[in-house]
């Protein structure tokens, strides 16, 4: 039984303080992202440049996913996005294969108790350091070192060597391969830590157990490791997904002059390019709308794969628990009733 | 054969075996080290050469002396006799790239965003945390709802609406919005689910503190460390974030350090490859030196990401 002074402590209502500290949050971000994201939704349905003020329905869309618009150059603005959705699942591919790779046989490495390996917290420290550079800055430092012609540090040795000049900054392919090897060196350190700590949270009793069993090394990555990292893996696979659709510093940035490289345009460079066409007042918002909704869409179901994940589970046992109370409670009283009849 | 001699030399084979397999590691860790440090060493360099040199061999693996004359040519403070071209020079980089004015920016913007998100993201856990209310449920899901949408997603409306507000080259729109960060709300709630016992605050209000008051001077104070943690990525994020700046600031006046260093990376006349290196290394050192004095800190705070079930 709960004392009075108890009790009465109950009876006060601190409610009205919970919405009061949550407040700051949901008023600006409505304010600055809700309804951005919602006058980007009301954008996608209006019309470009000089016909901005007047509604199209649908029209952008169609154009930039079927090329079948009302204005001209139709199929070139669906090529154009198109082209910019797969060099976004490209560059986001090819970085992401070699990174959880890489990440994965350090994370195991650096875990793995027999091991004896000096300056652990060294090799850490200098794995994570790309992560925290400026990206503009990776992009300008590469483009300096990686330049077209010999008068750019890399060139200027394979010229040394007797090689022809090798176009990594213009070169179709060779740049995708750049922007991807960069994307590597810049977050394979963070996902090397990530999955070290899921490693880490692993009982070490069970490969004991395992090693006591004579089960080898690849043998306990394959049984052990990898079936109790999935949860952090599939994280680390959404997680990267989405951060694949917003890759936008690089691909815009690596680029000789002052235009921007097509071959490495992705969505999110196409979204900008489009929204800062020209004056203010005059870009291609239709389009830059839509493509953004487009993406809004991807992410809202990768999002909810994640969403899932991370629900707590400890709150969800609860109400379960709670319910459960309540129905027997119910059920109880039912039968109490009924007694007293 | 004696059951000693067998089994020590099956030993001697699996301490080989660990000696072979940790020099592989050894081999594999130096080599990705490098491969990591490598283009930051070869700025290093660079920067220290001037163009002249960089453009008869530019693949320098030494130190030059020329590093207070690539400074002087980015401050635009040349000798009375330099040429008509160096002059020329001298004043495109400094008209773009203006060092002082570059890091006031980036650094007004990162610590009015960076002190924003973290008071406000621990103020709004603590609410999600301590009391009961009808939303309290539906209003963290929402939070992390809407944690993986990206910001491109809304740019095109962003600037629009910024526009119409008038709040185009200010820095209002960039600093504001850091009191919602979704992601932050989430760390800190796990943080404050852990270690925050919601006696305390019982406690706090037996003694007559006020709610506000007990947030300030008891429950700030013991999620210091969580703070700490997100100040720091907070503090990155905003101060490497180009997107978002390049797509408010216009005026030469409000530019921040990437937004600098891109332009830079966009001259087509009147290069100079020393001054480049320079622009790019005062870019990214701040940034550097706050990381190696930090390090143990921050990788501490990225394990602790990961750490999801």
């Amino acid at each position: 039984m709960a004392s009075a002074a108890q009790s009465r402590i109950k009876s006060i209502s601190y409610a009205k303080y919970g919405y009061m500290f949550i407040a700051p949050f949901f008023l600006v971000y409505c304010f600055f992202q809700i309804w951005p994201l919602i006058y980007t939704f009301i954008l996608s349905f209006k019309g470009n440049q000089s016909n901005n003020e007047a509604f199209v329905g649908l029209d952008n869309y169609t154009t930039i996913l079927f090329g079948q618009g009302m204005a001209a150059g139709a199929e070139a603005t669906r090529q154009e996005f198109l082209q910019a959705l797969g060099n976004t699942f490209i560059l986001w591919f090819g970085n992401f294969i070699p990174q959880i790779l890489l990440s994965l046989l350090l994370a195991v490495w650096f875990t793995d108790a027999k091991v004896k390996l000096p300056g652990k917290g060294f090799f850490k420290i200098v794995m994570y350091m790309p992560n925290i550079i400026t990206a503009a800055s990776v992009a300008a430092l590469y483009v300096s070192l990686f330049g077209d012609s010999e008068y750019y540090f890399v060139n200027s040795l394979i010229a040394n060597m007797g090689g022809d000049p090798v176009k990594f900054v213009t070169d179709p392919t060779i740049s995708k391969g750049m922007v991807m090897f960069i994307q590597t060196w810049l977050w394979f350190g963070n996902t090397m830590i990530m999955l070290m700590s899921g490693i880490m949270g692993i009982s070490p009793s069970l490969f004991e157990a395992a090693d006591i069993d004579g089960a080898n090394s690849t043998q306990q990555f394959f049984t052990i490791t990898l079936p109790l990292l999935q949860p952090i893996m599939v994280y680390t696979l959404v997680t990267s997904m989405i951060g694949g659709l917003q890759m936008f510093d690089l691909p815009y940035l690596y680029h000789n002059g002052s235009n921007f490289s097509k071959n490495l345009e992705t969505v999110a460079v196409y979204i900008y390019y489009n929204f800062n066409k020209g004056t203010v007042e005059q870009a291609n918002y239709g389009y830059a709308g839509a493509a953004s909704i487009i993406i809004f869409a991807i992410t809202a179901v990768l999002g909810s794969i994640t969403f899932y994940m991370n629900r707590d589970k400890d709150e969800i046992a609860k109400k379960k628990q709670r319910k459960r109370a309540e129905k027997q409670q119910k059920a109880k009283m039912k039968q109490g009733g009924g007694l007293t009849i | 054969m004696s059951m000693k001699q067998q089994y020590g030399a099956q030993k001697d084979s699996y301490h080989t075996q660990i000696m072979i397999k940790s020099t592989i590691i050894l081999i594999v860790c130096i080599i990705l080290t490098l491969i990591c440090l490598i283009p930051i060493l070869i700025l290093l360099v660079n920067a220290t050469h001037s163009h002249t040199e960089l453009a008869e061999n530019p693949s320098q693996f030494w130190f030059g002396s020329s590093l207070k004359e690539n400074m002087n040519i980015l401050l635009n403070k040349l000798p009375s006799d330099a040429g008509k071209a160096m002059t020329r020079v001298a004043r495109q980089y400094s008209s773009v790239f203006n060092v002082g004015q570059g890091y006031l920016n980036s650094l007004i913007i990162a610590g009015f965003t960076t002190v924003l998100t973290v008071f406000f993201s621990a103020m709004t856990s603590y609410g999600l945390t301590v009391y009961d209310f009808k939303v309290k449920g539906p209003a963290y899901t929402f939070i992390i709802a809407v944690m993986m949408i990206p910001v491109q997603v809304s740019s095109a409306g962003f600037v629009r609406f910024m526009y119409s507000l008038g709040l185009i080259n200010n820095f209002i729109p960039l600093i504001v919005p850091a009191v919602a960060a979704p992601a932050v709300i989430f760390f800190m709630k796990s943080y404050m689910k852990s270690s925050f016992p919601l006696e305390i605050v019982e406690a706090a209000r037996i003694d007559g503190c006020g709610e506000f008051r007990t947030f300030v001077t008891i429950a700030l104070p013991m999620m210091k460390p969580a703070m700490a943690v997100q100040a720091i990525f907070a503090f990155v994020a905003n101060w490497n974030n180009y997107y978002t700046q390049n797509m408010i600031l216009k005026n030469d006046k409000m530019m921040t350090v990437p937004i600098m260093v891109s332009k830079v990376l966009q001259f087509d006349k009147n290069v100079n490859y020393g001054v480049n290196y320079l622009c790019i290394m005062l870019s990214i050192l701040p940034i550097v030196i706050v990381y190696f004095v930090l390090s143990k800190f921050i990788i501490a705070g990225v394990a602790l990401g990961g750490v999801k079930e």
